[in-house]
């Protein structure tokens, strides 16, 4: 069964006939040609295809396409303005946070996420107080980021990465 | 070797020039070249691990809205015969192992794809299968050769009566499971056929190779197929060519003049493009009184798949590691009905090292000896597998420098007396090495561009080490430009060939290629003119008979496990590597650490679970197959020592992509038994190990 929809992608307005089926990020990659968010699993294990939506991180590939209808999302490509890359993206390639770079872009919408959610005092699983502020040591970065798997094994650069960032 | 090149930009930390295309996911990789006619590829796998295909009715598949076509062994193209029975799709009724292709379906879309493939109904005449690997296993056997072309097994001296005659001895069993590389992003072709001829967008380690396999299949000129890959989401030994490719290729040219896109699943990938042998070492050491080997017998039980050997040469390491009189490697094989083993990450060290590595710890407790001074006591002064001298071998250095920096000196020997909250804490040490391998048939071109610029062309391919980066570097010092005067491109079979993106190779034989091109250019062109181009290739190194060529490193790791549960977790490593010259601090420290990772990752989590009764791997994705996230890495560095090599190669450069994982695991293992007395030798290190 086919089913239109409307996403707005980075900025841009789509309209859009999907499978009842079609995941959102497979919307997006195979149907819109947007292929910043990868696909690394399909089963939401691996974080690859995190992105933005209505302002949280999600991984795609376990939400459907026409259960979001009206959806606000941002990818990573919509987070860099032009040559000027996003804070969080920029202390990536400072600290080497990367090398095949195909999780790279769910990294960084994940970062992006996080770090609001640190700044809503969300706790984290090694959170010790759960009432106060939250400060992002390397332990809760690392814990908060751990569901967006690097093959390459780059997280000690990632936690670095994020840290500076947040300073 | 003649003459290493200046270094200028070669040893500068240049961030990675496609760094900017990565954090904005704006890199294409294969499947993400799709047109707006794009069509899709769901294969049909088989679901008994050995028999014969007696029906197969496509009926239900054929009648679904959006079907292009039914791919079967009754009706796909013939391929021409090949040398790989694993690349022989749909070539027969025979199933060799549960999860090979057996049919395949192309549609419109991936939903229907999928949809289509599953309502192919088959039949299967059932035979009985094997699939587990026993230290006696029925039918072991000894290979020609192993990986890639190693003497099987060696003796030298008389180890048995050393043994015997030993004043200590260790002779203990190890074993490592098997795991699947599981890069990151999944194997996937776009596949085009139009106007005879093939081109394949391919996440690949090697496009020329897959261009030369697949012409051979298919039976076209190599200049009928183009294949074209400039981004590559890790490989780590999984992305040669398997049938996956091969199976875009047919799904292609069912539907001439339309694009096929077939990324697999991540399940898929458990069962269609390789993984590490498990394997079974048994290692006996003998020393004398003064802590000094006197023998060392390496004997390794793994698998193989009845459809094609793979033999993964797990005791090569040990032949030239340690300076012991008497020594003895050999390697037998289990064929089983199972999909062939392949290369992954250090084949052959990275197993093998684990367990010598292992090995060496103990017999270091058995003759009183800090572990680092019993390597000292048996560090051998020429290699004794080749008796040649090492080109370099700064193993002891690695040692010493990283038993400063880790603080190894304070270290008290007892185990399982350090205690904090309920915490074991102990610290380990191993060994790594790596060969530097040459591979041939590389070639570059070098062309003069406007603006004093050059265009570098080599089918190289960077699938995340730094390629891309690494080699602008190179080709600027060859050139004596700064790098950005170099337009260099990679990733495409229609470039001069480049050899595999593997065996950590790639640096020694696309970088001598390049040099070997700006060379050629600067003798022919004193004055250069836009337009003026000369190419060159990888030469013969006349000194790889005359030394033996490796990389070393000392790996240490801080473990702590929890008395009450046996949880192993690793607050710290430190890798410290001597690999000659290191073309770029940045990308190759992340090399480092991504190796050790992936060797953390080893230690404590990866197992492929063979589920016997159905010959498949049960936990086949991400949830089961578990692989080291964030919050297992802690503190993790790496550095390394300044070595000069001039034999290697110009740039006195060894590869660095795979010795990060050599020895990691075992510095792990050593560090727990440390913290707790109980000695691990089976990967994973899980909980239950720990509790007695």
């Amino acid at each position: 069964m086919d089913v239109e929809i409307g996403l707005r992608v980075d900025g841009e307005p789509h309209r859009l006939v999907v499978d009842t089926r079609t995941t959102l990020l497979d919307a997006m990659r195979e149907r819109l040609g947007i292929t910043s968010p990868k696909k690394g699993c399909d089963h939401g294990q691996c974080g690859a295809c995190t992105v933005l939506l209505d302002g949280r991180r999600a991984t795609t590939c376990l939400a459907l396409a026409v259960a979001h209808d009206g959806a606000e999302i941002v990818t990573a490509a919509g987070l860099a303005d032009g040559e000027r890359l996003h804070p969080i993206q920029q202390a990536l390639l400072d600290h080497d946070g990367l090398q095949c770079g195909y999780c790279t872009p769910g990294q960084v919408c994940s970062a992006v996420g996080m770090l609001a959610e640190a700044e809503a005092g969300w706790p984290s699983h090694v959170t010790a107080d759960l009432s106060g502020a939250v400060e992002l040591t390397d332990e809760e970065i690392a814990e908060r980021m751990s569901g967006n798997l690097c093959r390459c094994g780059a997280y000690a650069n990632i936690v670095a990465a994020i840290r500076e960032a947040v300073r | 070797m003649t003459g290493l090149i200046e270094p200028k930009s070669i040893g500068a930390p240049l961030e990675r020039l496609e760094g900017h295309a990565k954090v904005t996911g704006t890199a294409p990789y294969a499947a993400e070249h799709l047109a707006a006619d794009t069509a899709h590829l769901h294969p049909v796998q088989a679901t008994v691990a050995r028999g014969r295909i007696t029906g197969m009715d496509t009926t239900a598949a054929e009648a679904l809205d959006g079907v292009l076509a039914v791919l079967t062994p009754g009706n796909a193209p013939r391929l021409a015969p090949g040398d790989d029975p694993e690349l022989a799709v749909l070539a027969s009724d025979e199933v060799a192992y549960r999860g090979q292709i057996i049919a395949a379906a192309v549609a419109e879309t991936t939903e229907i794809a999928r949809q289509a493939a599953d309502l192919v109904r088959v039949s299967y005449a059932e035979l009985p299968h094997d699939v587990e690997l026993r230290a006696d296993s029925a039918g072991l056997y000894a290979p020609e050769v192993v990986n890639p072309t190693y003497p099987t097994d060696t003796t030298e001296g008389d180890p048995d009566g050393a043994l015997a005659a030993a004043a200590v001895t260790v002779d203990r069993t190890y074993t490592t499971p098997m795991e699947h590389n599981n890069p990151m992003e999944p194997h996937a072709t776009v596949a085009l056929w139009a106007r005879d001829t093939l081109t394949l967008y391919e996440s690949t380690q090697w496009p020329h190779g897959v261009r030369d396999t697949i012409a051979r299949l298919f039976g076209l000129a190599t200049d009928q197929v183009r294949v074209i890959a400039p981004y590559v989401g890790g490989g780590f030994g999984s992305k040669t060519i398997h049938a996956n490719t091969v199976l875009a290729a047919m799904g292609a040219r069912a539907v001439p003049g339309r694009p096929v896109s077939f990324a697999l699943t991540r399940q898929q990938m458990f069962s269609l493009v390789g993984y590490r042998t498990p394997t079974i070492q048994r290692i006996r050491l003998g020393a004398g009184a003064d802590g000094r080997l006197t023998a060392i017998a390496h004997d390794v039980v793994e698998q193989t798949a009845r459809l094609k050997e793979f033999a993964e040469q797990t005791a090569v390491a040990t032949r030239s590691m340690y300076a012991a009189p008497n020594r003895r490697t050999t390697h037998r094989l289990a064929a089983l009905d199972v999909p062939a083993p392949t290369w992954m990450r250090a084949p052959g060290e990275c197993p093998g090292m684990f367990a010598l590595e292992c090995a060496m710890d103990e017999m270091a407790i058995a003759c009183g000896l800090d572990p680092i001074e019993f390597r000292v006591r048996n560090e051998p002064e020429i290699d004794p597998e080749t008796g040649l001298p090492f080109s370099s071998r700064n193993l002891i250095r690695c040692l010493r420098e990283g038993a400063d920096r880790f603080g190894w000196r304070r270290r008290d020997p007892t185990p399982g007396v350090r205690r904090e909250d309920g915490w074991l804490l102990g610290t380990g040490v191993a060994a790594s090495t790596f060969p530097v391998f040459r591979l041939p048939g590389s070639a570059a071109t070098v062309r003069r561009l406007a603006g004093g610029r050059y265009r570098v062309q080599i089918d190289a391919v960077d699938i995340g080490t730094g390629a891309w980066t690494s080699l602008a570097q190179i080709a600027a010092d060859a050139l004596d430009v700064p790098p950005d005067a170099v337009d260099l491109r990679i990733g495409d079979s229609a470039l001069p060939p480049g050899s595999v993106a593997g065996g950590s190779s790639g640096t020694t034989s696309w970088g001598s290629a390049i040099v070997d091109a700006a060379r050629t250019f600067r003798e022919k062109f004193p004055d250069p003119e836009e337009g003026d181009e000369a190419g060159g290739a990888t030469p013969d190194n006349p000194d790889l008979e005359r030394f033996a060529m490796h990389a070393y490193g000392a790996q240490f790791a801080a473990v702590r496990v929890h008395a009450d549960t046996g949880e192993v977790r690793v607050p710290r490593m430190l890798g410290v590597f001597a690999a000659g010259r290191i073309i770029n601090p940045r990308t190759a420290r992340s090399q480092f650490i991504g190796g050790m990772t992936m060797g953390l990752s080893m230690a404590l989590h990866e197992d492929s679970v063979m589920d016997v009764r159905f010959g498949q791997v049960a936990n086949h994705d991400f949830a089961g197959y578990h692989i080291a996230s964030n919050a297992d890495v802690r503190s993790i560095d790496a550095i390394w020592i300044e070595e000069e090599d001039p034999h290697v190669n110009p740039m006195g450069s060894k590869g660095i992509g795979e010795i990060g994982i050599v020895g990691a695991a075992a510095a792990v293992a050593n560090a727990a038994y440390h913290a707790t007395g109980v000695r691990v030798r089976d990967l994973p290190l899980t909980p239950e190990k720990f509790l007695r």
